[in-house]
């Protein structure tokens, strides 16, 4: 129930925003997430965006990964 | 970000655990704390690519599941009443009362309607001014704000026939109850990550200083989930015991503000009874005083004596206790369709997952 799923705002118009997914667009409220821009990736869970998406340190993450796990690569 | 699914990250990572596990001085158990990553972990295999040393169990962290049989009861009772109109999440349509359900109760004609959001009921509040609207508050600290928003919304747009009942629960002193509990032997938390985006990593500190254990706050990707898991093993080797969150591309220290903010405005802490942990001092969460006229538990009822469904043992699954094949009827007289508990009718209870994807796990 705690599922939420990262969702990029394409548009907004005060509190109420506008997602977009694989093509779909849904409408949500950006009520708990007033300082969301259009461009950003947010989390969307019931409804509501509840989270920016740190796409920067998303990236960053997996490098490191990848960089600290290539001794285990066989 | 399609990374967090990339199979050679996956295949890698889970080489990396086996090899730090080869270290471990005994086998370990960690506990996935929420429903959201029982299911990720079922749906993605994940407990097949873990050594034999390291296995993970199942919390209490399936809001749907958590919620006792009184709450249904009364939300059964309301929707009997033909003044209430009653508007919930889909996934506790299915979860068995002391008798029936609330799909059955649709069935004979009660007005029920399944939302995605809690907006979406202030919504039918003002499509049906004459009703009363009954939102069925159920979830933790990811869907509360979600509810508090909806009520203040309510509230703008003078919409007195918008009522919640307020089933809600917030996770540190269930986390507090568990790790209180002497005949639960765990090694290490994976928290749940969508939750601690709205409470912030300080919401679990007081807790961990109290109980120290190795705990991770974990996204949903099986990179994810193994990347936690390697870094709880990790701890264990090493004999730390840390707060570590490695979900930061959405989680923060302080959490949401905003949204915990709406739900300080809204609501205030109560006790609250948990399905297999019973009655948690503080772990609940009440409608404040300037919004009491919206708390659906005003209105008079007649209940039943609660009755938990004979034979089923979601309570020992929702302390860790058992495994879901565990329990006797398993995949016998409880299959999500005749589940006898609630942890086989929600898709994130461990019993559904298990059900779903690890039935045949070692069978083969
Ligand atoms: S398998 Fe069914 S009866 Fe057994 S604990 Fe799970 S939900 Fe309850």
């Amino acid at each position: 129930m705690c599922l939420a799923v990262p969702m990029k705002l394409v548009s907004r118009e005060e509190l109420k925003g506008v997602v977009e997914l694989s093509g779909m667009r849904r409408e949500i409220s950006l009520m708990l997430l007033p300082e969301a821009q259009v461009g950003d990736y947010v989390l969307v869970h019931a409804g509501y965006a509840i989270a920016q998406v740190d796409e920067r340190e998303a990236e960053e993450t997996l490098e490191l990964l990848r960089e600290a796990l290539a001794g285990e690569e066989a | 970000m399609n990374g967090f699914a990339d199979p050679r990250l996956v295949r890698t990572l889970a080489r990396a655990i086996a090899a730090e596990a080869e270290k471990l001085p005994r086998p370990v158990t960690f506990m996935e704390v929420c429903g959201t990553h029982t299911n990720a972990i079922a749906a993605a295999g994940l407990r097949r690519l873990l050594p034999s040393h390291v296995r993970l169990i199942s919390g209490p962290g399936c809001p749907v599941c958590v919620t006792p049989v009184g709450y249904v009861d009364q939300a059964m009772a309301l929707a009997e009443d033909p003044r209430n109109l009653v508007a919930t999440f889909g996934d506790l349509l299915r979860v068995p009362a002391s008798s029936g359900s609330l799909e059955q109760a649709r069935a004979t004609g009660c007005d029920v309607r399944v939302v995605y959001s809690p907006r979406d009921a202030v919504d039918l509040a003002a499509a049906n001014p004459d009703r009363r609207v009954v939102f069925l508050g159920v979830g933790f600290e990811t869907t509360v704000p979600t509810v508090a928003a909806a009520v203040l919304e309510a509230e703008k747009r003078g919409l007195a026939n918008f009522f919640v009942l307020s089933g809600h629960k917030v996770m540190p002193p269930a986390l507090e109850a568990l790790l209180a509990d002497p005949a639960l032997r765990l090694e290490g938390l994976i928290l749940p990550g969508h939750v601690s985006v709205i409470i912030g990593a300080r919401a679990y500190r007081p807790v961990l200083a109290r109980y120290p254990i190795p705990a991770v706050i974990s996204g949903f990707t099986p990179v994810d989930v193994l990347r936690t898991v390697l870094e709880l093993t990790k701890q264990v080797v090493e004999g730390r015991a840390e707060l570590v969150n490695l979900y930061g591309r959405v989680v923060r220290e302080e959490g949401n503000l905003t949204a915990w903010g709406m739900v300080e405005k809204v609501f205030a802490p109560c006790d609250a009874r948990w399905r297999g942990l019973g009655d948690i001092a503080g772990s609940g969460l009440a409608l404040r005083r300037p919004f009491a006229s919206r708390d659906a538990g005003q209105f008079a009822v007649t209940l039943p004596t609660p009755r938990e469904p004979a034979g089923c043992r979601c309570g020992d699954v929702l302390r860790g206790r058992i495994d879901p094949p565990e329990c006797p009827l398993f995949a016998t007289a409880c299959t999500p369709d005749t589940a006898a508990g609630a942890c086989m009718v929600s898709a994130e209870g461990a019993c559904a997952a298990w059900y779903r994807h690890e039935r045949f796990a070692g069978v083969a």
